[in-house]
């Protein structure tokens, strides 16, 4: 008998449970914070869309083309006045045939300074709690000396890990997502409650079949294009609440004040219709990917590249998902709502097919160690 | 400016639009999107419609859907193809359900007539939107990008300024900064076009072929592949015939003769398994050390086999799949002379190798009286014993930490000569009688390596020697799979060429105004949800203006901007 592998160290693994159970406890300040900031966001008086969509129609329906909002970032010094000497030309968009000219919202602070003070304390929090989490997931791995995948908890917690990782990427990078802010962390909260107290496994080693180094190519690209799927998911749903808000303005009815004071702070419909479709967009090549080195790795370990065993079921049920979801995209009369149910469609399937399949179904995947 | 009021600006100026249109013409190769009936006469009519149908987006986006509902079932009921024991429990737990599922090819799902339909026609469909899209894209590939349309301002990225540069002069700098940005540039009278990004399309039409290629590949493999097991003791070998598989499946055009000629014997199998801790007994580790020999005439090599580490031989892997124990068995007759000795594999049924199996006696046995009969025992091993009084014969460990065999003894006709194929773990006592202990039971013991029982009336002996190993093979052979890899890594580079590449065209167009002065305006079009479109231009915008610079002194504001938010 040869000695066992690698040894657990208890001390590292009994560190890595601390940091996540602290990155909890910062989470939830930052939920906090966040609550504040829509707080003090809601004083705020915005109405930007609701005048777009109603008090401003009658005025520009004879107007020229409509020109919208400069692009951020884009040409373009601040100059107001119309005779001004131009050092560049400035680049005027305008929306696309057929879609309502909103600007986007102010963001959960709705401009208050308060809020935007509560807010700035919730991104900094989430920022601590990430390093921290990220922390406990690395001293996992070094406790068991392998990629800290092998069971669902080790999954949820670098599942909500690079969640977070990718939100804050986006800030890094000044995209306008500050209003993804609060829903993602509620979410890893729950992530994480769920991954401490029902699917929590010791530190351990892995059973054979999971000894390969497609383990990292596979599990972590799997991981990380959940992730992000997770991320335009929320596009998503907020879009179809967002579109309805305004799809009610547009008739003329007057919406809830509690919806009003919520939907208008957030990004126009289109905008996070747009976000949605391109975070899906993006990731899907990658989630080819992760399909297409699961197939070699299970043609390596079991003999059979695909078999429709219910993990492979289910990631083809969710690629083709998602493919569906573009073609939606690309097809008139398929934009929109409906696109936007099919990319929910989709990441109902993903999501199931990680807790659903491991948990009810059994396969050759489900040595998972739930 | 809400949609009401666009669809009737729009519809009071259809000239406008139908250029606009036209500027964004073949920005893609995707169909056209057609909602009529069935036009001309008769079958002909109908075939045509049927097909413009069947090769439109709209059907296509349904067929998909269709496609990922349908894989469903097959992943909640049990599969034939995957684990036929498991079709055989679910049937007996569902028996109400089991004539509707039946009719529905529930137990085999992706062989069925409706999935194979929807899959069929799906790449029908797809077959059927390419050529035309390719052909399409070639036309594109040759021509040049569509004019100006009259109003650049509608479009959805757009600038102007004035300058003191004469038109001519901008246009030449103009199509100099584009083609120096790899755009395709033509140039008109008061203006240029310019497109770029065509390998988008290119990525698209890729992606979808290779997933033409995928499927073929893997069709192909499933005609041809072939697959079988088989269980070797240590010590014993395997050579790659038909006749050496325990069990063999294959697809309808294999030929026996593509089986590539080896041999291998196992020297040693090692198995490590974890010690202690909440996982106690999982496996860690499995490695089986084997002598290969490739052909007739290949020299023997040492080789290792692992769970993850198929050996690949000529077309071939062979894949470790299972190990378990075969205790070694002698018996002798009433003469004491050994009649048989054997090792014999034991089938576990649980994680910590509690096994059972049959110890057959077929020849050479003759009772007290001198009349020939058989032997049969039922067989349960277990490598770890919980020990005497606790009232299980369940293992507690995987490993050899306190072996035990617990054998049942019975004599009479095995069964085994009427050439019906028999299961080697599991005793027929249909035509046996049992040998009895003093109390009229059935005669039971059990024993310990080098431990001997005697059958009851000086029937015989029956010793257990000692412990081998075995592990259980896989053969398979899947022609195709490399050109499934193949197609699988060209439909990743087509698809990320499709969605991160932009199509998108600008046009340039400069005319002098009344006082002299020249209006430049800039625009762009992106196929679509384009963020980087208006920042492009900016770019572009930016480069042409230093050749251009604004001109001083604006009389009037010469452009719309109507600024909101
Ligand atoms: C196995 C089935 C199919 C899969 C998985 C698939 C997948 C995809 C994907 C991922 C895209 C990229 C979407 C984008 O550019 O935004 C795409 C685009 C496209 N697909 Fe498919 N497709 C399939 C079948 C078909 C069929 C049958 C047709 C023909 C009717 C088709 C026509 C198109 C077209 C025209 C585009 C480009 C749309 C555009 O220019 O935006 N596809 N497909």
């Amino acid at each position: 008998m040869t000695p066992l592998a690698a040894e657990v160290n208890e001390n590292l693994a009994q560190i890595s449970n601390y940091l996540i159970y602290s990155s909890m406890a910062v989470y939830m300040l930052a939920f906090f914070a966040h609550i504040a900031e829509w707080t003090f966001g809601s004083r705020s008086k915005v109405g930007r869309t609701a005048a777009a969509l109603t008090g401003a129609k009658a005025a520009t329906a004879a107007a020229a083309p409509a020109v919208q909002v400069r692009q951020k970032g884009a040409l373009g010094s601040g100059e107001t006045g119309g005779t001004a000497v131009l050092d560049k030309p400035k680049v005027v968009t305008r929306s696309a045939a057929g879609t309502r000219d909103v600007p986007d919202g102010p963001g959960a602070a709705g401009g208050t300074e308060n809020g935007d003070l509560y807010g700035r304390i919730a991104v900094s929090l989430t920022t601590l709690a990430f390093v921290i989490e990220a922390g406990g997931v690395v001293t996992r791995a070094m406790s068991v000396q392998r990629a800290p995948w092998g069971n669902m908890y080790e999954f949820s917690v670098t599942f909500s890990t690079v969640a977070v990782g990718a939100y804050l990427a986006l800030l890094a990078l000044k995209k306008n997502v500050r209003w993804l802010g609060l829903i993602l962390v509620t979410t890893v909260l729950l992530d994480l409650g769920i991954a401490t107290t029902w699917l929590y496994t010791a530190s351990d080693q892995l059973v054979p079949a999971l000894h390969s180094y497609w383990l990292w190519i596979h599990v972590s690209t799997a991981i990380f294009c959940g992730a992000v799927f997770y991320i335009g998911a929320a596009g998503a749903v907020l879009y179809l609440f967002r579109d309805s808000y305004e799809s009610h303005l547009e008739q003329g009815r007057t919406p809830g004040r509690f919806r009003s004071s919520v939907l208008e702070r957030l990004p126009s419909a289109a905008s996070l219709d747009k976000f949605s479709y391109r975070i899906n967009a993006a990731v899907f090549p990658l989630w080819t990917f992760t399909i297409v080195a699961g197939a070699i790795w299970a043609g390596d370990a079991w003999g059979r590249y695909w078999g429709w065993d219910p993990k492979e079921v289910w990631s083809f049920v969710t690629w083709v998902a998602y493919a569906c979801y573009l073609h939606a995209r690309a097809t008139a009369g398929w934009k929109g709502r409906k696109a936007a149910y099919l990319a929910l469609f989709a990441f109902a399937c993903w999501i199931w097919n990680y807790y659903g399949v491991n948990i009810l179904l059994s396969g050759k995947h489900s040595y998972a160690g739930v | 400016m809400s949609t009401t009021d666009r669809t009737s600006t729009e519809a009071s100026n259809p000239s406008e639009d139908s250029a606009e249109a036209a500027a964004g013409a073949q920005l893609s190769t995707a169909p056209a999107e057609d909602s009529g009936g069935p036009v001309g006469i008769g079958v002909i009519g109908w075939v045509r419609w049927f097909w413009r149908q069947l090769t439109s987006m709209r059907v296509a986006l349904i067929l998909l859907f269709l496609l990922s509902l349908g894989s469903i079932p097959g992943s909640l009921v049990p599969q034939n193809q995957v684990d036929a024991m498991k079709v055989a429990q679910w049937k007996k737990d569902h028996s109400f359900w089991v004539p509707a599922a039946e009719k529905l090819q529930l137990f085999d799902v992706y062989s069925s007539v409706w999935f194979s339909a929807i899959y069929l026609l799906l790449f029908i469909s797809l077959i059927g939107c390419i050529v035309p899209r390719t052909w399409q894209f070639v036309g594109q590939l040759t021509g040049r990008p569509p004019g100006a349309p009259r109003r650049l301002d509608r479009l959805p990225a757009y600038a102007t300024w004035r300058t003191q540069t004469a038109p001519e002069e901008v246009l030449a700098q103009a199509k100099t900064i584009l083609g120096g940005r790899r755009f395709r540039t033509e140039a008109g009278t008061s203006a240029v076009a310019a497109e770029k990004g065509y390998l988008r399309e290119a990525g698209n039409l890729l992606f979808h072929v290779a997933l033409i290629v995928m499927l073929i590949a893997f069709a192909w493999g499933q005609l041809f592949k072939s697959e079988g097991g088989k269980l070797v003791l240590r010590g014993k070998g395997f050579a790659n015939t038909l006749t050496q598989y325990d069990d063999f499946k294959y697809g309808s055009w294999f030929d026996p003769d593509d089986l590539s000629p080896f041999s291998f014997t196992l020297d040693k199998f090692d198995a490590t398994y974890e010690e202690s801790g909440p996982q106690k007994g999982t496996a860690r580790d499995f490695k089986a050390y084997v002598t290969f020999s490739d052909g007739a005439h290949g020299a023997p090599q040492k080789r290792e086999i692992q769970v993850n580490k198929p050996m690949e031989v000529d077309g071939s892997k062979v894949y470790l799949l299972g190990h378990g124990y075969a205790p070694v068995i002698s018996v002798t007759d009433p003469t004491g002379k050994v009649i048989y000795k054997d090792a014999v594999p034991m089938l576990p049924f649980d994680a910590n190798l509690s096994s059972s199996g049959a110890v057959k006696v077929p020849d050479g046995y003759h009772d007290k009286d001198g009349k020939k009969e058989q032997l049969g025992f039922n067989a349960m091993f277990v490598p770890t014993f919980a020990g005497a009084g606790k009232g299980t014969m369940l293992s507690q460990f995987p490993d050899l930490k306190f072996p035990v065999l617990a054998l049942s003894a019975y004599h009479g006709s095995l069964g085994v000569d009427s050439g019906l194929p028999q299961n080697v773990y599991q005793l027929n006592t249909s035509k046996m009688q049992e040998f009895k202990d003093p109390d009229g039971q059935l005669f039971k013991k059990r024993l310990l390596p080098g431990e001997t029982m005697e059958l009851p009336n000086g029937a015989g002996t029956v010793k257990f020697e000692g412990i081998e190993r075995w592990a259980t093979f896989s053969i398979t052979r899947q022609p195709g799979s490399g050109l499934a890899l193949g197609g699988a890594i060209a439909a990743i580079g087509g698809l990320a060429a499709s969605l991160f590449i932009q199509r998108r065209r600008v046009w340039v167009r400069a005319v002098a105004g009344e006082d002299g002065v020249t209006v430049v305006e800039m625009a762009g079009l992106g196929r679509s949800e384009s963020a980087k479109l208006p920042e492009e231009l900016g770019q572009l915008a930016a480069a042409l203006h230093q050749q251009a610079p604004t001109a001083p002194d604006q009389p009037v504001k010469a452009t719309v901007e109507g600024e909101r938010g």
